[in-house]
């Protein structure tokens, strides 16, 4: 907001000052410049000036020759965008622009993967967006290949590449079939940028629990819960035993400790037990002592 | 000005004389409450025996309450107050009795039974505990007898526990913006209707954690007009489970006061999710859970604690279904007892009389709050 006002300060300042002085010489400036690349304004006429290059969040002051070459070296101006260039001299202002652009050599990558976590088995589960920058994070607009790989522990590898339009890059992944942390790189060149993704089981599948008697109880006890590729559900999941017997009913909430849930409740002679994990339903058992 | 000096000097007459009468005629209760005089009236009758020990219990004036008692050599005055606020921190730890009632249930010249219905006013709400008092002739008064109801002690022991416990890093504040940070936990409602009641719309459903890590949960409705504009907001407050271990199912109540049904176009739900630090400890079972019909319709269970640690506030969510399957209440009820390890602790979830011949089946969640930390 700042450079701004001071732009449209000094842009009012120099129109001003254009009606002031006579226009007595001129100035050759390049029509585009790449960032932090070295360039060159020549001037004509005589006697002394002020070289005042104006840009958004940056100013360039130097006092020069007319009628000489001015030398700016590399990385002098490294923000993308539009240029004002005014020499002011004791008798007269004169002014041009020019556009700084972005270097064409990709030097960043800010990489958006989302979700960090999710079940497997999804199709176009996984987003993955990229914005190219160069060293001087400046957007680079020019269409650019960029690939996206996502690679898990078993092997499995997905590739895509995809051109950026204005920029930005993306494309969906699918989660596997197999749990794990995924890594997924999004890549131009040398430049990569990597993030994790977390592919978790899906709610369990063919949830079975078997009954024993216990002293004066029955014990409860599930088979390992997997889900439906065969993955271990993981620990702290909810199974939830219920008991109905003679218009009574027990209920309890295990969760499930190294891959199994287990618990014991009060016997009754002729009981349905029930096993159930989310809207998951399991086995029942008719429990005779 | 005269006149604000007057008005000045009225005000300053009066409160003298105000203060004059009340230190030489002060109404009783306030006798009472500055240790003066007692407000209670002679126990010369079962019920005035019973009313007094009430009000001895309100004031917590448990030296007097425990002198009061005709059977006070079978237990200790701490005995005695411990039954009354818990052995262990629980909401009755914090409550204060609000109001009394005394219901005679039988008397002969002697002896007496009297109910002692006390409603203690707690910070989650009104609770009310009843206790059948017997009461016996002692000369020309009559003395209570308090059923001490002694908490079980727990036996000095190792529980061993398979600590399962979720913790949570978020991102820091120098991670560039394209960084991750720690997904919000994948939550569903499962279930959502309104239903119409004589205070307004209810909304009642179900929300599930689909996911594998621990969810802090909330549901937001908004009620649409027909035209689409917002008519009211509400949360689903304390009418929910807030804390979800994965796969688990809370059901949700959400009230809408004073809002017709037939105003409502549509409705906004907003489930609210987030990471939380959580324990899968302890587990709560409900034992012997009864549904029981009209008149006085409720769901009546025990909670038993299987875990090793102790529990001190309880909060009971019961969900009941029609024949279909469908939610037709949410109903709760908070235990204001601390739940020991293997200690049956009763419940009574009371159902709306008109719903009650809805209901088919019902399931119940017990959310948990250990001192020291939720869950």
């Amino acid at each position: 907001m700042r450079t701004r006002l001071a732009f449209l300060l000094s842009g009012m300042a120099v129109a001003m000052m254009q009606l002031a002085f006579a226009q007595d010489g001129s100035m050759s400036l390049p029509k585009t410049v790449e960032a932090g690349n070295a360039f060159t304004i020549q001037s004509t006429g005589s006697g002394k000036a002020t070289l005042y290059i104006i840009g958004l969040g940056q100013v360039l002051k130097r006092n020069v020759q007319l009628g000489e070459a001015t030398f700016f070296p590399a990385g002098s101006l490294y923000n993308a965008g539009h240029y004002l260039v005014v020499f002011a001299g004791d008798s007269s202002t004169e002014s041009d622009s020019f556009d700084v652009v972005p270097a064409s050599k990709p030097a960043d990558l800010s990489f958006l993967a989302k979700p960090s976590r999710l079940p497997v088995g999804l199709h176009d589960g996984i987003t993955g967006a990229v914005y190219v920058f160069d060293a001087y994070h400046n957007l680079i607009a020019a269409p650019t290949p960029v690939s996206f790989e996502l690679s898990n522990p078993s092997g499995t590898v997905q590739k895509r590449v995809v051109v950026t339009r204005e920029g930005a890059a993306w494309a969906g992944m699918d989660s596997t079939a197999r749990q794990g942390m995924d890594r997924f790189v999004a890549r131009i060149g040398e430049i990569s940028s990597a993030r994790v993704v977390g592919q978790v089981p899906g709610d369990p599948c063919g949830l079975k629990m078997n009954a024993r008697q216990s002293g004066q109880q029955v014990q409860l006890v599930t088979d390992p819960v997997r889900d439906c590729n065969g993955n271990a559900v993981p620990d702290g999941t909810i199974v939830t035993f219920t008991e109905a017997y003679n218009g009574g009913q027990s209920t309890v909430d295990v969760p499930l400790k190294h891959g199994i849930a287990e618990v014991q409740m009060a016997s009754h002679n002729g009981a349905t037990i029930s096993v159930a994990s989310g809207v998951v339903l399991g086995n029942q058992i008719r429990w005779e002592k | 000005m005269s006149n604000g000096r007057l008005l000045a000097a009225l005000l300053a007459a009066a409160t003298v004389a105000l203060v004059v009468i009340g230190t030489v005629w002060p109404v009783p209760s306030a006798v009472a409450y500055a240790g003066g005089a007692s407000l209670l009236r002679s126990s010369s009758t079962p019920e005035a025996a019973v009313a007094n020990l009430g009000d001895e219990i309100r004031m917590q004036a448990w030296g007097k309450a425990y002198a009061s008692l005709a059977n006070k050599a079978q237990f200790t005055q701490p005995e005695f107050v411990h039954d009354l606020t818990g052995y262990y921190p629980s909401l009755r730890t914090y409550a204060t009795v609000e109001n009394f009632e005394v219901l005679p249930l039988h008397a002969s010249a002697d002896e007496a039974e009297i109910e002692l219905k006390l409603h203690w006013s707690t910070v989650v709400g009104a609770s009310v505990s009843t206790r059948d008092l017997h009461v016996i002739r002692n000369g020309d008064r009559w003395e209570p007898e308090w059923p001490i109801a002694r908490e079980p002690i727990v036996p000095p022991q190792v529980i061993p526990v398979n600590y399962l416990r979720w913790d949570v890093i978020y991102r820091g504040p120098g991670d560039d913006w394209g960084a991750q940070d720690v997904e919000a936990p994948h939550v569903r409602i499962v279930d959502m209707h309104p239903v119409e009641r004589a205070d307004g719309v209810v909304i009642l459903g179900e929300l599930l954690n689909e996911d594998v890590v621990p969810a802090y949960v909330s549901v937001t409705a908004t009620l649409l007009s027909k035209s689409q504009s917002p008519i009211a907001t509400e949360d689903s407050f304390d009418k929910i489970s807030h804390l979800l271990l994965p796969k688990q199912v809370t059901p949700f109540l959400i009230k809408f006061p004073n809002v017709a049904l037939s105003e409502v176009g549509s409705i906004r739900m907003a489930p609210l999710s987030a990471l939380i630090a959580a324990s899968a400890d302890p587990v709560i079972e409900i034992e012997n859970e009864q549904l029981h019909p009209a008149p006085g319709a409720s769901l009546t269970g025990q909670l038993i604690n299987q875990s090793g640690q102790i529990v001190n506030v309880a909060h009971v969510l019961g969900t009941f279904y029609d024949k279909t399957g469908q939610v037709v209440w949410v109903a709760d009820e908070y235990i204001d007892r601390a739940l020991l390890p293997q200690n049956p602790v009763p419940f009574e979830i009371h159902i709306p009389e008109d719903l009650a011949r809805n209901v088919s089946s019902q399931r119940t969640v017990i959310a948990t709050y250990s001192s020291g930390g939720t869950q």
